[in-house]
C-alpha cells in the first residue's frame, strides 16, 4: 500500500471516507477546520453530503437525524465546540444511534487557546452530557494510528449503536506524517439497521428514534440495557501499548501526542541506564485499569504526564489501587511538554523527590 | 330522512365541546347524564334528524371522535 | 349515504394525552390527512419537538424521530440531506421554534432545506405549566409573567412568519388559525400546499398555526377559541407571506 504525506485533520477525513462515511456535519473551529474543509471538497466527489451547520449544536443534531437514517455519519470540533455538542451526544447515546465524533483538543477552559491540550479527558470519559452513558474513546498516538482508529470507529459505532469518539489534539490535527489507508483492517459482523427511520414503505411498523422514557421503570430498564453494552466494551475494546516496562522501576503513563514525547524521554533515560517504561492507553474509555493494577514487581513509581492539570491521573489512581505512588507532570493552556521536562521529573522522583 | 349522519365514538371523547359550538343546526350537546370511561361528559347527537352532514363538528374535533356520512 | 369524513390513516390509534379542546389534536389530524391524501405516509419521517407535542412520535403513523428542544430543523436537515426522496417534516411549538430553536429554523429556511415545518403558536409554554413564550401577548399573564407581559423588559411578541418571509430560502410561509371549521379547512390547504412544494423539491415551507391552550390560558376550550380570535389573530395576521410563484418570479 502506498503512503501519502497528509495533515492529521485531512487524514481523518480521508479515513472516514475510506470507511464508507459520506456524511459530515460540522463547523469551523481552530485547530480542526481543515477537516470540515477537506470534507467539503471531497464528499461531493463521492456523492456524499458536506453541510456546514449554523453551530456545533446544530451540527450534532444533524448527525442525530442523519445517523437515524442508518448511514455512517461524522462530526468534528475542538474543545469549546465539543462542549456545545454534549446535549446532542447524550441524545445520540440515549437513542442508541451510531456516529463518530472527532475532538481535536485545544487549551481550555472556556474559549481557552488554539494550541494542543489534553484537558478534555474528563469531558470525554466522564460523560459531559447528562445521564448514564459512555463513549468508546480512542486516543491515537500518531496520524497512522488515528487513521486506522477512525476507520475502526465506524464499525464499533454501528456494532454498539453508540457514539464513538476519536480524541486527538491540536498537534495531531496540524502535523503532517506519511499514512496509508489500509484495506485489511479487522472488520466486524454488523447487524441490519432495521431500527432506522427511512420511511415504512408500507412494509413495517413505524420506527421511532427517541431517548424519552416517561415511565421511570422503563428508563431504568433502558439504562440497564445500555450498561450491558458498556460492559461488553470493557470486556472487548480495551487497547493499549506497553513500551519497555518489563524491568522498569518507573512507568510513565501518557496518551496521544504526550506519549510520543514520553517515549523519547524513555529512550533518553534508558540510554543513561535508567530503567523506565511507558504505558500508553489507546482507549481512554474503556480504560486499561488492569495494566496499571498488574505492573511488574520492579515498578516502584508511576508518573502520569498530560497536557492538562491532571485528568487521566484519576484513572491511573483507580487502576493503581493504592499500590504505588502516582506522580504528575504536565503542561497546560496549550503548552507542550518536552522530553527534557519528563526526563527531569523522572530523575527527581527516582532521586527521592516528589 | 336526514341529509347527514354523524356517529360519535363516545369512549374517546374528552368533552371539550368544540363540536357543539360549531354545529350550524344545533343538533349536538354534551350528555350531562353520561360519563365515559375517560371521566368526561361525551358529546352526543340530540337531533339526528336535522343533521345536514356538513362535517363542521368533525373539522373541530381534536380527538377523531366523529365519523360523518352524507346523502 | 356515503362516508365523507372518517379517521385518517395518518394518525395511529393511540389516544392523545392532549387536554380537552387542545388544538394540537386538530393540527395533528390535518397533517395526518395531508400525508395520507398525498400518498406519502410510507415515505414520511417526522421530527417531534419538546413541548406538549413531544409525544407526537406516538401519534403520527410514520417513522418519527424525537429531537432535542429546538433542534428539530437540524435533525430534519440531517434526515432529508441523506434521504431526499423521503418526506420530512418537523412539528414544533412556540418554545421549540421561537425560543431555543430560532437559529435552527432560520438556518433551515436560509438553506432552503426541502422540509416542511408545522409551527404551533399558542402564545405560551404548555407542557412545562404555562410560562411565558416569545409569542406571548403583551399584558398576558403567565406563570413567569405574573403581572402581565411587559414589553419594556421582555420585548414585543415575535412574529415568526413575517421574519422568515424575509429569508430568501423560505419558499412557502403562511399563517393560519384553527378557530373555526372554515379556518381549519384553510389551514389544511396551506399544509397541503407546503407538502406539495416539498414533493416538487421547491425548498423550505412553514405553516404557523395560531392555536389555543385552554388549560394554561385558564379558559374553557370554546372561550379559548374566542380569545384566540380577539387577541392572537389581531396581532398575528393570517395570510400567505411567501409562496413558490413569488419566489420563482423574484
Amino acid at each position: 500500500m502506498s503512503k501519502v504525506l497528509m495533515k492529521g485533520n485531512e487524514a481523518i477525513g480521508a479515513a472516514a471516507i475510506a470507511a464508507g462515511c459520506k456524511y459530515f456535519f460540522g463547523y469551523p473551529i481552530t485547530p480542526q477546520s481543515e477537516l470540515p474543509e477537506y470534507m467539503s471538497a471531497h464528499l461531493p466527489r463521492v456523492g456524499g453530503v458536506y453541510l456546514q451547520a449554523e453551530s456545533e449544536v446544530a451540527a450534532i443534531n444533524m448527525v442525530y437525524g442523519a445517523a437515524g437514517t442508518g448511514k455512517r455519519v461524522m462530526t468534528s470540533s475542538s474543545s469549546p465546540g465539543i462542549a456545545l455538542k454534549q446535549e446532542g451526544i447524550s441524545y445520540i447515546a440515549g437513542a442508541e444511534l451510531p456516529c463518530v465524533i472527532v475532538n481535536i483538543v485545544r487549551g481550555g477552559p472556556g474559549l481557552g487557546s488554539i494550541q494542543p491540550a489534553q484537558s478534555d479527558y474528563n469531558q470525554s470519559t466522564r460523560g459531559g452530557g447528562d445521564g448514564d452513558y459512555r463513549l468508546l474513546v480512542y486516543a491515537p498516538g500518531s496520524i497512522q494510528e488515528m487513521v486506522d482508529l477512525v476507520q475502526i470507529a465506524f464499525d464499533k459505532a454501528d456494532y454498539y449503536r453508540n457514539p464513538v469518539m476519536v480524541l486527538g489534539d491540536g498537534m495531531m490535527g496540524q502535523m503532517m506524517e506519511p499514512v496509508e489507508f489500509k484495506d485489511d483492517l479487522p472488520k466486524m459482523e454488523l447487524p441490519e439497521k432495521d431500527w432506522a427511520t427511512t420511511g415504512t414503505k408500507g412494509q413495517r411498523k413505524p420506527n421511532v428514534i427517541n431517548s424519552l422514557y416517561l415511565a421511570a421503570e422503563e428508563l431504568e430498564q433502558h439504562n440497564i440495557r445500555l450498561q450491558k453494552k458498556y460492559d461488553e466494551m470493557k470486556q472487548n475494546e480495551v487497547r493499549y501499548e506497553e513500551y519497555q516496562i518489563e524491568d522498569a522501576e518507573l512507568v510513565i503513563a501518557a496518551y496521544g501526542t504526550t506519549a510520543r514525547i514520553a517515549k523519547a524521554a524513555v529512550d533518553q533515560l534508558r540510554e543513561a541506564g535508567i530503567k523506565v517504561g511507558l504505558f500508553r492507553p489507546i482507549t481512554v474509555w474503556p480504560y486499561p485499569y488492569d495494566v496499571v493494577k498488574n505492573l511488574p514487581e520492579s515498578v516502584k513509581h508511576i508518573l502520569c504526564v498530560e497536557m492538562s492539570m491532571g485528568q487521566m491521573i484519576d484513572d491511573v489512581r483507580i487502576g493503581n489501587e493504592g499500590q504505588r505512588p502516582v506522580h504528575f507532570v504536565g503542561r497546560s493552556g496549550g503548552m507542550i511538554p518536552t522530553p527534557q521536562l519528563v526526563v527531569d521529573k523522572v530523575n527527581e522522583i527516582l532521586n527521592g523527590g516528589k | 330522512m336526514a341529509k347527514g349522519k354523524v356517529t360519535f365514538n363516545q369512549d374517546i371523547c374528552k368533552g371539550c365541546g368544540l363540536c357543539v359550538s360549531v354545529c350550524p343546526t344545533n343538533i349536538l350537546a354534551m350528555d350531562e347524564k353520561a360519563i365515559n370511561r375517560k371521566g368526561y361528559h361525551p358529546a352526543t347527537v340530540v337531533e339526528p334528524e336535522n343533521c345536514i352532514g356538513c362535517a363542521n363538528c368533525a373539522m373541530m374535533c381534536p380527538d377523531l371522535v366523529i365519523t360523518v356520512e352524507r346523502m | 349515504m356515503a362516508v365523507v369524513f372518517q379517521k385518517t390513516r395518518g394518525l395511529t390509534d393511540v389516544e392523545t394525552h392532549y387536554c380537552p379542546g387542545c388544538t394540537h389534536g386538530i393540527i395533528h389530524r390535518l397533517v395526518g390527512e395531508v400525508l395520507e391524501e398525498l400518498g406519502v405516509l410510507d415515505e414520511a419521517i417526522g421530527v417531534a419537538p419538546v413541548g406538549c407535542s413531544v409525544l407526537a412520535y406516538n401519534y403520527f403513523n410514520c417513522d418519527m424521530s424525537e429531537a432535542a428542544h429546538g433542534r428539530a430543523p437540524a435533525v430534519a436537515t440531517g434526515i432529508k440531506r441523506l434521504l431526499p426522496e423521503n418526506v420530512v417534516f418537523t412539528y414544533q411549538g412556540d418554545g421549540d421554534l421561537a425560543s431555543i430553536g430560532t437559529a435552527e429554523i432560520v438556518h433551515a429556511a436560509h438553506r432552503s432545506e426541502n422540509i416542511t415545518t408545522i409551527f404551533v403558536n399558542n402564545a405560551i409554554y404548555g407542557m412545562t405549566g404555562g410560562q411565558m413564550a416569545p409569542t406571548t401577548m403583551i399584558g398576558q399573564r403567565t406563570t413567569t409573567s405574573p403581572y402581565g407581559r411587559d414589553a419594556a423588559t421582555t420585548g414585543m411578541p415575535i412574529k415568526i412568519s413575517e421574519m422568515l418571509a424575509q429569508v430568501p430560502g423560505a419558499t412557502f410561509v403562511e399563517r393560519v388559525a384553527v378557530n373555526t371549521p372554515g379556518n381549519v379547512r384553510k389551514a389544511k390547504k396551506a399544509i397541503k400546499r407546503a407538502f406539495e412544494l416539498q414533493l416538487a423539491g421547491k425548498g423550505f415551507g412553514i405553516i404557523e398555526v395560531l392555536s389555543t391552550c385552554p388549560t394554561n390560558w385558564g379558559l374553557d376550550p370554546v372561550k379559548a377559541l374566542r380569545w384566540l380570535e380577539d387577541n392572537l389573530m389581531v396581532y398575528y395576521p393570517l395570510g400567505n407571506f411567501r409562496d413558490y410563484q413569488e419566489v420563482e418570479n423574484a
